[in-house]
Parts: C-alpha cells; structure tokens; sequence
C-alpha cells in the first residue's frame, strides 16, 4: 500500500513538472496548467488514504471552506488586480505550512533535532510569507500607503528581530520537548519579521516581494517535506522555489536594480529631483491631427503601461489597433519586462481585452526595430519609455533598461496631465522634437481616435 | 533505511528538482509569466498533503483539530484559487486568427 502511494505521488510530481513545461507556449498553456491541477487531485486523493487519517469530518469541514473561498475569489478577482490575488494566495499557503508543522510539534512534542529544525524553518519561513504577503497586498490595494514606511533604526530593528529569530530557533532545536514557550516566541517573531521587512519597501517594488515570498514558500514546502519526509513536497517546493528567483531575478535585471536594493534601500520614499532639467517645450496635439498621423503610418507600435488599466482602456486600444489593421499598417505592442505590476501582468490584460498574443512583443526585440517605426503611441507608460534611464547620470533610474520609443518617426504620449510617473521622475520624452502630448484620460483618448477612423 | 541514508536520498531529488526546476521555468515566455506565478503558487499549495495528515489523525486535542482544520481550509485556498485563476487568464490567450486582407 504505502508503496502505491509513492508511486502515486511519483505520478503526481511528473504532472507537476510536465504542466510546468508545457507552459513554454500560450499554446499548450491551459492544458498544463489542467495537468498540474490533475496531479494535485491525484495528490490530495491518495493522502485521504493514508493510513493514520482515522478522522475525515475536519479534514471535509476545511476543504469545503477553502473551496468556496477560493473558487469565489479566483471568480471575481479583477485582472488588474491579479499581482495583490497572487500574493494573498501565496499567503494563505504559507500559513498553512505554519500551521501544519506547528500541528505537527504540538503532536510530538519530543522531535528529533532534524525534524526540529525543519518544524521551525516551516514556521520561520510561512509566518513571513504570510504577513509579507498580507502586507504586500495591502500596499499594492493602496488600503494602506505604498510609499515606503521608514523610520530611524529601522534596520537595527530588523536586524535585531532576525538575531532574535536565530537565536531562539537554535534554541528551540536543541531540545523542543521543553520549549515550548520559545517556539511560540518564534512563531509570533517570524509574523512580525514579515511586517517590519516589507514595511521598508515602496508600493512599486511589491511584485518583487511577492514573487521572492512565492519562492519562500515553496522553499517552505521543501521544509515541510523534510519534517514528513515526503518526497513530493521536495519536488513541488523546489519547482516553486526557483520559478519565484527566477521571476525575482528578472524583475530586478528589468529595473536595473538589485535584489538587495529592491529589500533595504526605500527606493521612491522621497521625490528625488532629476540632475538634467527638461529641455524643450511639450507640444500638446489634437485628436484630429493625431489621426492625420495615424492614418498614414506604415507601422505602430503601442508602448501600453499601467496607466492603460487603471483607465480600462485596453478595449478601446485593441479596437484603434484594429482599425489601424484594417487600413493596413502594422500594429504591434511593445511590452516591458515590469510593465503593470508585475512581469507579464500587461500581457494578461492585453489578452482579457482580446488581443491576439502574436502582436504582443517583448522590449528586446522591439527595440531593434524602432527606427523603422512610424508612430509609437504611450499609453499609460511613463518611467520605461523614460530615457534619462540611458541619457541621464544622475538620474535614480539610470541603467534601467527602456523601450526606446523616441527612436521612433514621431511618438504620441497618451497622458492625463504632465504629472511624473511611479518613480516620481520626470520625463524628458514628452518634450523631444518629435513628441506630440494628446492630453486626457486614455480610454477617451483612444475613443476619440477610434470615432476619426470611423468618421473618415 | 536508517535516517543519514533518508536525508541523503532527500537532499539528492531536492538537488535535482531544483536544477530541473531552473531549466524548464527559464523556458517560459514572458508572456506568461503572470499566470506562470499563479500557476507555481498553486503547485506550492501541495502543502495540502501535510494538511490533510495533520487534520485527520488530531483526534480529541482541541488545539491539534483547529490547527488541522485551518491548515486544510488555507492550503485549500491557495490550491483551487490558484488553479482556477490560473486557467481563467490563460483562457484569454488567443492566437490572431487568419484575416482576410482588404
């Protein structure tokens, strides 16, 4: 029996990383996505097998709960929405790893020293996954302030918590049976640590944190397979451990930042003022004369950025996009690495409004290209299509790397009022020689565009 | 099995998985990256299994019950929210389909 299982969860794992892979392609996509939700059926089936479950009642009590709770939100979260749903996914898995390995301690209170370290690790590791999480989801909500929370001895707070959290764990491992007490001690520090760490880090950075926490709590999983000596927890956790560093990774390379700066430096807590001021004057343009350019362009290629969704534009975009199509010229949409809130979240908000994934392109190849672009129109972009990022040294987003839209015959910025984008920097695009300002909310904008076209 | 020899055939597929894991996650498109997330973030939800030990053999201990239950209720969260926001978004992928040029 107990070798069926293994085999079954063998199985599983396959399915796991088999759906993993056939979301190399929007393609195969779906269908991997459904392989990998068969092999976690599979999972949870053969467990109820398992031989020490002796009690279903609670067991059917919570998975109806956590059925209906996440069968509803999945339902009715909004897709611009989707980087805050992630995160408080992934928190209450980390709670839940807490929670089973606090279960599993206050069950034998008297774990060997192995068994002990990886109790708290589990612990340690989804008590800040979920705190953070619920934070970074907070933040990214705006239900509290997304600038940066500092204080003074802020990191010798931090510091002193993590030493705290060390500390007591090695404790705790050297004999569990009587310590109880610092276990608790433990669990409550290591909800705590989640708070004060990402308490520090500004609302623009919270994708960053979230997928480093998603990567936490596969890593948690693994723990958590250490304890049970569960080989499927292992491979699942550490599937899920490097996709969050791989995501991780990109995101900081996307912003020219490290890791280390994303987590302690408070990037965006004070409106830094850029060194080279804008020269230039904006040059505003109306709907009508927009559409005199529009219309006779070969090529365009729509830079769209958060802005775009927040305004629910992209509708009105894919239908100016369409209509350009059908008078001939090449659309294309230019998307960058950490365009919406976190990587690929523009890609599913294009999709949701219907447009096909083959005229979504990355910045890289793009960018090679932009010279022989006729119009590149910015929607609701502002801080990737900056180019103090390659022009100006003194700027905080110097190396970052853009879209470069100004190499483009002419660039329409779609954009509400000259106010300065997430990073709180200004924007010397909009007052280059051949930029042209279209001012207004970007969905009326775009509307106002698509009624030329239909006029003409 | 004695215990050096189980860590060490666990650390072995932790080691492998991980390198595995590296290689097939590169492969994904940034296009998907969004519902790569959320997808991984509900394979990380096979904390379920240790859930739904430590609910059904907590017999009569009140506190072991309520930490089993919740512990089940939560990973169940993360598992179907995730699996089923994850095929939501990837449904609206679409390929552009053959036009007639006009």
């Amino acid at each position: 029996m107990k070798f069926a299982v293994e085999i079954i969860y063998i199985i599983a794992a396959f399915l796991f990383i088999f759906g993993l892979k056939m979301l190399s392609s929007p393609a195969t996509a779906r269908r991997g996505n459904l392989l990998s939700a068969m092999g976690m059926l599979l999972a949870v089936i053969v467990t109820l097998l398992h031989r020490d479950i002796l009690d279903f009642r609670w067991i059917v009590v919570g998975l109806i709960i956590g059925t209906v709770v996440g069968a509803l939100a999945a339902r009715w979260v909004a897709m611009t929405a989707m980087p805050g749903m992630v995160g408080l996914l992934n928190g209450s898995g980390g709670l839940a790893s807490l929670l089973v390995a606090w279960e599993a301690y206050h069950r034998d209170r008297a774990p060997d020293a192995f068994t002990a370290t990886t109790i708290v690790l589990s612990v340690i590791i989804g008590g800040v996954t979920f705190t953070g999480s619920v934070l970074a989801w907070a933040k990214l909500a705006e239900r509290i302030t997304g600038r940066p929370i500092l204080f003074s001895g802020q990191q010798i707070v931090n510091g002193l918590l993590l030493a705290a959290t060390v500390t007591g764990g090695m404790v705790y491992c050297l004999n569990p049976e009587a310590n109880y007490p610092i276990f608790i001690a433990l669990l409550v520090l290591a909800l705590l640590l989640g708070i004060t760490s990402v308490l520090p880090i500004g609302g623009a950075d919270m994708p960053v944190v979230i997928s480093l926490l998603n990567s936490y709590s596969g890593l948690a999983g693994c723990a958590t397979g250490f304890v049970l000596k569960n080989n499927i927890l292992i491979v699942t956790g550490s599937l899920v451990g490097a996709s969050g560093l791989i995501l991780t990774q990109i995101m900081c390379k996307a912003m020219n930042r490290s890791l280390a700066n994303v987590l302690f430096s408070g990037f965006g807590a004070v409106v830094k003022k850029s060194v080279a001021r804008a020269q230039g004057e904006v040059k505003p343009i109306s709907a009508e004369d927009a559409y005199v350019i529009l219309e006779s362009a070969r090529s365009v290629v729509f830079v769209p950025g958060y802005g775009l969704a927040v305004a629910q534009a992209q509708h009105a975009a894919r239908e100016l996009g369409e209509l350009l199509e059908a008078n001939g010229t090449e659309v294309r949409y230019a998307i960058h690495p950490v365009a919406g809130r976190m990587p690929g979240h523009m890609n599913v908000l294009l999709a949701e409004a219907n447009i096909p994934y083959d005229q979504l392109f990355e910045m890289d190849a793009v960018n090679p290209v932009m010279d022989t672009v006729d119009v590149c129109i910015i929607v609701g972009a502002n801080d990737v299509v900056n180019p103090a990022a390659s022009e100006d040294k003194g700027s905080p987003i110097y190396g970052m790397p853009i879209i470069e839209a100004a190499r483009a015959r002419t660039v329409i910025v779609l954009k509400r009022s000259m106010a300065a984008g997430f990073a709180g920097i200004e924007n010397h695009l909009f007052s280059k020689d051949n930029t042209r300002m279209l001012f207004g909310d970007a969905k009326a904008s775009l509307q106002s565009l698509v009624a030329e076209f239909k006029s003409a | 099995m004695d215990t050096a020899t189980l860590l060490t055939f666990l650390f072995f597929i932790f080691m492998l998985s991980m390198v595995l894991g590296c290689e097939i996650i590169s492969k994904v498109p940034s296009t998907l990256h969004t519902p790569l997330m959320s997808g991984s973030n509900a394979i990380s939800g096979i904390t379920i299994v240790g859930a739904l030990i430590a609910a059904g053999v907590a017999g009569d201990d009140t506190l072991s019950v309520v930490l089993g239950t919740m512990a089940v209720a939560l990973a169940t969260i993360n598992v179907v929210g995730g699996y089923l926001v994850t095929d939501r978004m990837l449904a609206m992928f679409k390929k552009k389909e053959p036009k007639e040029r006009k």
